[in-house]
């Protein structure tokens, strides 16, 4: 049932991430596929033969720390490549020289 | 029990379902705070409070703050804010990639027997968290500090761009 509920999550997110042109929604489409790993990891912790009680959840939140660092980088991206080309097109963003 | 977690897991997908198919941008972003709010209800209910709350401020208080601010960072109008319309042959070839993936996933999930584990919550405080991240994950917690504080000031360095060259005053 939780496996089910991440794998549409995840579904759901790559189906935005491969559909849309805009970055910022690409990025959410990644966001939302951690999301969806996360779900996995706690799904797995809860229900699963665990060795050590709080696995799961350190591991969560190291995922979270490392989701909310590439969130970061890439918004940053994002508004270095709007700089460049005054939109946030991605078939438009061909070149990195600006 | 179970129906709180069809309920939290309808509303979560509808939510990122609706957001990754709407044009308005902030409309978009808003429903993925939705989205996440109830990945974090899944969260409280799985009984890792120390995670949903984490969720929640991460996520809804930070991430969801700073898309905000980049999109209308980015947007010079009105029509800005309102995504391209996508092509319906590439939104039929992603969902379709999209099912395919999703239908691998839901038949392994299926097919694997799973194990059936404990169904007592196991009980994690913040204090045993907390002496399990200053313990045995000492050096993991250090490396993902310098991790976050490398990629903040990378994130710093890219988003100012190069400084307009200011005349040097005269001596």
């Amino acid at each position: 049932m939780c496996l089910a509920f991440s794998s549409v999550l995840f579904a759901v997110g790559l189906a935005g991430a491969l559909a849309r042109s805009n970055s910022i929604l690409v990025l959410l489409g990644l966001e939302l596929m951690l999301n969806a790993a996360n779900l996995n990891f706690i799904a797995f912790w809860r229900f699963g033969p665990s060795h050590s009680p709080a696995t799961g959840v350190v591991f969560v939140i190291f995922s979270i720390a490392v989701a909310a660092a590439e969130a970061s980088v890439g918004l940053a991206l994002i508004i270095a490549v709007y700089r460049h080309q005054r939109n946030i097109r991605l078939a438009e963003a061909t070149r990195l020289r600006g | 029990m179970n129906a709180v977690l069809t309920l939290i897991a309808l509303a979560t997908i509808a939510a990122a379902a609706a957001a990754m198919a709407g044009r308005n941008l902030l409309r978009c972003v808003l429903l993925l705070a939705v989205s996440w709010a109830g990945v974090a209800g899944f969260f409280l209910w799985a009984g890792a409070e120390f995670v949903a709350f984490a969720q929640l401020l991460i996520y809804l208080g930070a991430i969801s703050m700073a898309v905000l601010f980049a999109v209308l960072l980015t947007g010079r109008s009105r029509e800005d804010l309102v995504a391209d319309r996508v092509p319906p042959r590439r939104a039929l070839y992603a969902v379709l990639a999209a099912a395919a993936v999703g239908a691998v996933l839901l038949a392994a999930v299926a097919a694997t027997p799973l194990a059936a584990g404990p169904t007592s919550v196991p009980a994690v405080g913040v204090r045993e968290l907390g002496l399990l991240l200053m313990g045995p994950h000492c050096a993991a917690l250090l490396i993902v500090g310098v991790l976050l504080t490398v990629a903040l000031i990378g994130a710093v360095v890219l988003a100012a761009g190069e400084r307009t060259e200011k005349p040097d005053p005269e001596p």
